[in-house]
């Protein structure tokens, strides 16, 4: 093995790296911009972060005690941005995307509801009129909407005005039925609930506009603590260590790409005839070109990873070793991919667009631009035969996930298995011999 | 030095070689002239190791080309007609690589790329990127490329294509004084007066054939002058095939 030769191609192939210095900005700072977006949009800055609010419209044509104690809640609520407006103008608004939905009130709709509440029969509609493009939206205000109609009516059912009067309707009516033990027990149920309705501690506040004070009501009987699930408890999810992982692929696949079309325009030019000329054998010149390729992306990665440390405070909550270990695994498939293209391609613009194209659809299912938990479940299925795949849930362990070396060990696997099949489909295609 | 024995080759159909045979003494300097497509290039390149050929032999100071090419290679010097050179570099770094693919250490590299350098011309421009050369500096920078490992065998093809007189003329300084170091020329080219110039003897090759072996004295006696032997070896009719 002609190491000399080894090396002084290897310093070649870095010389000429460096000697672009536009190529090797581009290959550096583009990914962290863009993890840097990304990171920011999913959540990056993490709990603190002010969230969007969804904006919703409300239509109140009921005006009664009870659609105004929802409209209320729903202001008082830290997800929704609440807008009343008149039915026409609330239509305009969701149409123009400008609110994710409208919940309209009608006429009679506190009155019908509380008699529904023990009537179980005419019940009235809420008319949700919702932008298709802002579904998640919409089933977030849905699901609002319920648990805060649900508080409010059963208060004006067991409490207030209206419910008394449908209480005494309802009482009305079981006089005269004909007389059941179940009619019975009801009417004493309802005799006890309208008795408690008239104590003077959850009497009826009323009035117009402002907030409604009000008595007990039904409500979800537990609160919810939700935890963020990382590495350590003391550690929040950063949602910058998803993205910088799936850039970073992105744009190591890249420079993969450029030195695979390096090698197409190189054998094209003199320079081939003087490296063929050489005491160099062609087992020899691929280490090389692997080496070479390889040094580049890991220096892609170190100077990626410490933006993502040293700006966007990414840690490596698990094993150093399984990080370190995903990277050099990553480099060396991506080295050995842009060797494959070099023998596979014929012209250097031909080759670089059905590169850039596979790159592309690579890391697309491979989950570095929207995690690959929220693709159909076959695109899932589909995505786990994506190196990038492994590459980036290996990050994704290493980093936020803090999972230890063992959790590293498949996705190493898998991707210096992927390089091998590339190295070998590259020593088979390579034409070293004029 | 250089024994070249019925070597042939064949591109699909066209016979590039057919079966040439010649030997050039050590420091001898033999120009190979013929027109485009007579098979210069093919010649060339089975020597320097870089093609196989189909059948015949190449041997270099006793040692066969089939038996150790990397031996071979070790004792010969090749510049490409296409320039060999990385734009995006400087000089000193295109030596570097170009020394280093032949094993030379650190400091051997350093010493030899200095001297090839002032050989050429060009110890002033060393750390500029060849791209900012003109077409003469990087054709001299390509012949000092050949130089690094001290080939006893320097194959030049057509190394004067595409320059100025003034950088020819300097290239020919250049090649002379690697004759006077008693190195071993072979030297393709189109130029009738660059063969007369510099050659002790030259061949004349067309469709893979050896038409003429001789001193550029005796074709002259022959022909009237070289060109004149060139002409009527190879006739007048309009070569515009590809070059082998």
């Amino acid at each position: 093995m002609n190491a000399a030769a080894i090396l002084a191609l290897i310093r070649n192939d870095i010389r000429l790296y460096f000697a672009d210095r536009r190529a090797v900005l581009v290959g550096v700072l583009v990914p962290i911009l863009i993890a840097a977006f990304f990171g920011y949009v999913f959540g990056g800055a993490g709990k603190n972060a002010p969230a969007g609010k969804i904006p919703i419209a409300v239509v109140d044509e009921d005006q009664s005690t009870v659609s105004r104690a929802i409209i209320a809640d729903l202001s008082a609520d830290k997800l929704l941005r609440v807008t009343t407006l008149d039915r026409a103008a609330a239509r305009e608004q969701v149409k123009a995307g400008e609110q994710n939905a409208a919940a309209v009130f009608a006429k009679g709709f506190g009155e019908q509801t509380t008699k529904a509440m023990f009537s179980g029969r005419d019940k009235p509609q809420v008319l949700l009129l919702v932008d298709p493009s802002q579904t998640t939206g919409a089933r977030v205000i849905e699901g609002l909407l319920a648990q805060y109609s649900m508080q409010e009516i059963s208060k004006e059912a067991f409490t207030g005005v209206a419910g008394r009067k449908a209480m005494d309707g309802f009482l009305a009516d079981l006089d005269g039925q004909e007389p059941t033990p179940t009619n019975a027990d009801l009417k004493t149920l309802l005799q006890t609930a309208r008795k408690l309705s008239e104590a003077p501690d959850t009497a009826s506040a009323g009035g117009s506009g402002g907030t409604v004070q009000r008595g007990f009501g039904l409500s979800i009987p537990y609160t919810l603590a939700s935890t963020e699930v990382t590495a350590r408890d003391t550690a929040p999810y950063n949602g910058y260590a998803h993205s910088f992982a799936g850039m970073t692929v992105q744009f190591i696949l890249f420079a993969g790409i450029d030195a695979g079309v390096l090698l197409l325009i190189t054998r094209q030019r003199g320079i081939w005839q003087r490296l063929r000329s050489a005491p160099l054998r062609r087992s020899e010149f691929m280490v090389a070109r692997a080496l070479a390729t390889t040094l580049v992306g890991l220096f892609q990665f170190t100077l990626i990873y410490l933006a993502a440390v040293l700006v966007f405070k990414v840690r490596i909550e698990g094993s150093w070793l399984g990080f370190i270990g995903v990277g050099i695994a990553f480099c060396l498939l991506n080295a050995a991919f842009g060797l494959m293209l070099a023998t596979l391609g014929r012209s250097a613009p031909t080759t670089r667009g059905f590169a850039s194209m596979a790159t592309l659809l690579l890391v697309m299912i491979g989950g570095a631009w929207v995690p690959a938990f929220v693709f159909p479940r076959w695109l899932q299925n589909v995505s786990l035969y994506a190196p990038t795949r492994w590459a980036i849930d290996g990050l994704d362990g290493a980093t936020w996930r803090g999972l230890p070396f063992s959790s590293a060990v498949l996705p190493i696997v898998v991707l210096v298995g992927s390089a091998a099949i590339c190295l070998a489909v590259a020593i088979w295609r390579f034409r070293w011999e004029e | 030095m250089l024994q070249v024995e019925q070597l042939s080759k064949r591109y699909g159909d066209r016979l590039a070689l057919a079966d040439i045979s010649f030997a050039i003494a050590a420091g001898e300097t033999v120009g190979l002239l013929g027109p485009n497509g007579a098979g210069k290039t093919t010649a060339i390149a089975m020597i320097s190791g870089i093609a196989r050929p189909d059948g015949g032999q190449v041997s270099l100071g006793g040692v066969r080309i089939t038996q150790d090419a990397n031996v071979l290679k070790r004792r010969v010097g090749l510049v490409p007609q296409d320039l060999a050179l990385y734009d995006e570099l400087s000089a000193w770094a295109n030596l570097q690589l170009f020394g280093g693919l032949y094993g030379l250490g650190a400091e051997q590299l350093r010493r030899r790329a200095d001297d090839a350098l002032a050989l050429v011309g060009l110890s002033g421009r060393r750390n500029e990127r060849v791209k900012s050369f003109s077409g003469g500096m990087k054709r001299r920078l390509n012949i000092a490329g050949a130089l690094l490992h001290d080939p006893d065998l320097i194959l030049l093809d057509e190394p004067t294509v595409g320059i100025d007189p003034q950088s020819r003329n300097a290239i020919f300084d250049n090649l002379e004084a690697l004759k006077r170091r008693g190195k071993t020329l072979l030297y393709t080219t189109h130029y009738m007066e660059e063969a007369e110039r510099l050659c002790d003897r030259v061949l004349i090759l067309d469709h893979g054939r050896i038409l003429a072996d001789d001193s550029v004295a005796n074709l002259g006696r022959q022909y009237g002058n070289l060109e004149a032997a060139f002409m009527q070896l190879t006739g007048r009719e309009l070569r515009d095939g590809t070059e082998a």
